[in-house]
């Protein structure tokens, strides 16, 4: 009992429990199919290019990841999250092929402007978005979730004011590169993991973890400790947009097209879900990052599972947000009350009947 | 003579009041050519929006507790599609479907109050749930573009009811009555009593009490978890008659129907004066957000040049506008 309770109580188990759990639905699937039981892991070599079910979750999975960074950090120092991200990276997208293709071009193979300027922009515009949502809620004290509800309907509307309503394709190899391939191994888990390297490497030489951390607690008591508060918040949601902007020049470049409209859907929920996952508290505080990122492959595991499962793009999001619904209860402060209190319970009536 | 003193709450009010006044005074000089200067136009809005005037009266009365709703949306998606499918293709009677979504709309809310009130959990993140639970369960139903053609329901979206004044010829010379239509009645009427309930009954005085101040409800006795369950419960099922309303308008059921009309509601009553934080607003308030929130989109629609989209960002960019001067309110009331 109490080894269990040790197991269960470990820092990252709700991720990697959930991970496992996935992994067996498939090999289960797999051998009801009547296929090799470890189709699932198998990864293979095709055209010099890695291929396997894994890969393919490692690779669909990096913007999940890319964004459960920024949110991660958001929650913790809010205590509240970013639902614009989806649709700062559709306008990011839309932003980077506009400076591409050129304003009211629907179809290109020419770029108008370096690639780097583009990519750049789109980030830019990334990081903006995330100014803008920071500004209301560090220094306007406006709730998280009110203040990047703004953004959460109005980015997708600017997105198709830039690309005159039309989807802008930029057909030209070196803006695929970015949802491509380099060398054996797809782009985006480089760049995914260029990303969490970057992030992990800064929280553990410099005290910026602990300061989000530390405000996330107690804001006020942060303050008064020396701490900037609104500026810390402010940086996270700066953080939060870059990473979006990241996610979504990646996204566009997969589909080497800026799609307003389909770019991104959804996404917001996808990220919370890895942060709660990730066994984060979504009431802010103290955060692990590893958590997160095993709650984001983890997500994009569920998904990739539910489409070998039949189950249509649209519809998908029920079994997410009942996931959603579940982690929060788990985590819902009555809920832990009541387990505690129906245990005592039973250890009474067991304590009774031992005498 | 007594002057009393204006509360910064009112001027949120006023403001709106006068913004609409202006708003609608710009059009009528604008676009006096096409039109905007005749009754029917401003009846126009009322129809068109008179599922959002629904959605936004629930809305008001959540955020008053100091929540939020942003299911709204999709659970209008549900009910449209359920609505459709259920008349097409199951081959039920209409009026049993429309008590069938208003009982859909309550067990949805129950589910989303009892996650709110008793496990305390951030409204914001059950909403958000509900929303794509919303969304996805109407693909489930079904992912088509689904026409009504019911009878009863064809005839019910047809009902014109004529107003005997205000009638002009027009340049054919055929004289137009102005009409509006059953939703507007409805929708009006949900307003009336939600009005009353919010100022003359227990519950709606309870409900401005919870979001003034949960810690002093708790210790007045009230019980908080129920009231706002209750908020949840009485959103939920105004928004399935606002989603009537709303496929009385669309006659259809589609999965991307009503995408983004939780922030169309939100910024109505956040326009309309109802504070984020809770424990303050009014309906009425919401009612001329609502009327704002139309008359922009028929200014863009009137136009005829702009895109669309242009109506999405004018009315985000008013609501940030709102909360940014609800918020310097809110810090101009900390430093007195």
């Amino acid at each position: 009992m109490s080894k269990l309770k040790k197991i269960t109580g470990m820092n990252l188990f709700l991720p990697v429990f959930c991970m496992i759990l996935v992994m067996l639905v498939n090999v289960i699937f797999d051998i009801a199919n009547g296929n090799f039981a470890f189709n699932f892991f198998t990864i293979s070599l095709r055209n010099g290019m890695l291929y396997g079910r894994l890969i393919d979750i490692l690779n669909r999975g990096s913007e999940i990841a890319i964004l459960a960074i920024g949110m991660t950090l958001v929650v913790s120092a809010s205590a509240g999250t970013d639902i614009s991200v989806g649709s700062v990276m559709s306008l990011a997208a839309s932003f980077c092929c506009m400076l591409l293709a050129g304003y009211g071009v629907a179809s290109t193979s020419e770029l108008a402007m370096p690639l780097i300027i583009g990519v750049l922009g789109g980030i830019l515009m990334g990081c903006v978005c995330g100014a803008f949502n920071g500004f209301l809620v560090a220094y306007l004290n406006v709730q998280p979730m009110v203040a990047t509800l703004i953004l959460f309907s109005a980015a997708r509307a600017i997105g198709l004011l830039l690309c005159n309503n039309l989807i802008v394709y930029v057909r030209n190899d070196s803006f695929g590169f970015f949802g491509g391939f380099l060398g054996p191994i797809p782009t985006p888990i480089v760049i995914a993991a260029l990303c969490i390297l970057v992030m992990s490497l800064l929280l553990r030489y410099t005290a910026l973890g602990l300061y989000v951390q530390s405000v996330g607690i107690n804001k006020k008591a942060s303050r008064i400790a020396g701490i900037n508060s609104a500026k810390i918040i402010f940086l996270c949601y700066i953080v939060c947009g870059l990473c979006a902007g990241i996610a979504g020049i990646v996204a566009s470049s997969r589909i080497t097209s800026a799609d307003s409209n389909n770019i991104g859907l959804n996404f917001e929920l996808d990220a919370i879900l890895a942060v709660a996952l990730g066994g984060n508290s979504l009431g802010g505080g103290k955060f692990r990052l590893a958590g997160s990122i095993i709650g984001a492959y983890t997500i994009q595991a569920i998904t990739t599972t539910l489409y070998a499962l039949g189950v249509s793009t649209e519809q998908a999001p029920v079994y997410k947000a009942i996931v959603v619904i579940l982690i929060v209860t788990i985590q819902a402060p009555p809920f832990k009350a009541f387990v505690k209190r129906l245990s005592a319970k039973r250890e009474l009536t067991k304590g009774g009947a031992a005498a | 003579m007594k002057t009393k003193k204006m509360s910064s709450n009112t001027l949120l009010l006023i403001i709106t009041i006068c913004l609409f006044f202006v708003m609608y005074g710009a059009g009528c000089v604008m676009y006096s050519a096409k039109g905007f200067t005749h009754l029917q136009t401003f009846l126009n809005i009322l129809i068109n929006n008179a599922g959002l005037l629904c959605v936004a009266c629930g809305m008001t009365c959540v955020m008053l507790t100091g929540g939020i709703d942003i299911s709204v949306g999709s659970l209008i998606a549900l009910d449209c599609m359920f609505l459709a499918v259920g008349m097409e293709r199951w081959g039920m009677s209409g009026p049993l479907l429309c008590v069938l979504v208003l009982v859909i709309g309550i067990v949805f809310g129950l589910v989303q109050g009892f996650c709110v009130g008793y496990l305390q959990i951030q409204p914001f993140i059950v909403t958000m749930a509900g929303m794509f639970f919303g969304r996805g369960m109407t693909a489930i139903i079904s992912t088509d573009q689904v026409p009504i053609s019911n009878e009863w329901f064809v005839g019910l979206a047809n009902k014109k009811i004529q107003i005997p004044f205000g009638a002009y010829t027009n340049n054919k010379g055929v004289l137009q009555v102005p009409y509006i239509r059953i939703s507007v009645v409805v929708a009006l009427l949900v307003l009336i009593i939600i009005f009353l309930m919010l100022r003359y009954t227990k519950f709606g005085r309870s409900l401005y009490a919870v979001g003034g101040n949960e810690q002093s409800a708790i210790m007045m006795g009230l019980n908080v978890p129920m009231t706002k369950l209750k908020a949840y419960v009485l959103s939920s099922f105004l928004c399935s008659i606002g989603g009537i309303c709303f496929c009385l308008n669309t006659m259809s059921g589609n999965v991307q129907q009503a995408t983004g009309l939780e922030m169309d509601a939100i910024a109505s009553a956040v326009i309309g004066g109802t504070l984020l934080t809770g424990g303050v607003g009014n309906v009425i308030g919401s009612f001329f957000g609502v009327l704002i929130n139309g008359t922009i989109s028929t200014l863009v629609k009137t136009n005829g040049k702009l895109l669309s989209s242009w109506s999405n960002i004018a009315v985000a960019a008013l609501l940030c506008f709102f909360i940014v001067l609800q918020s310097v309110f809110a810090k101009i009331k900390e430093r007195k």
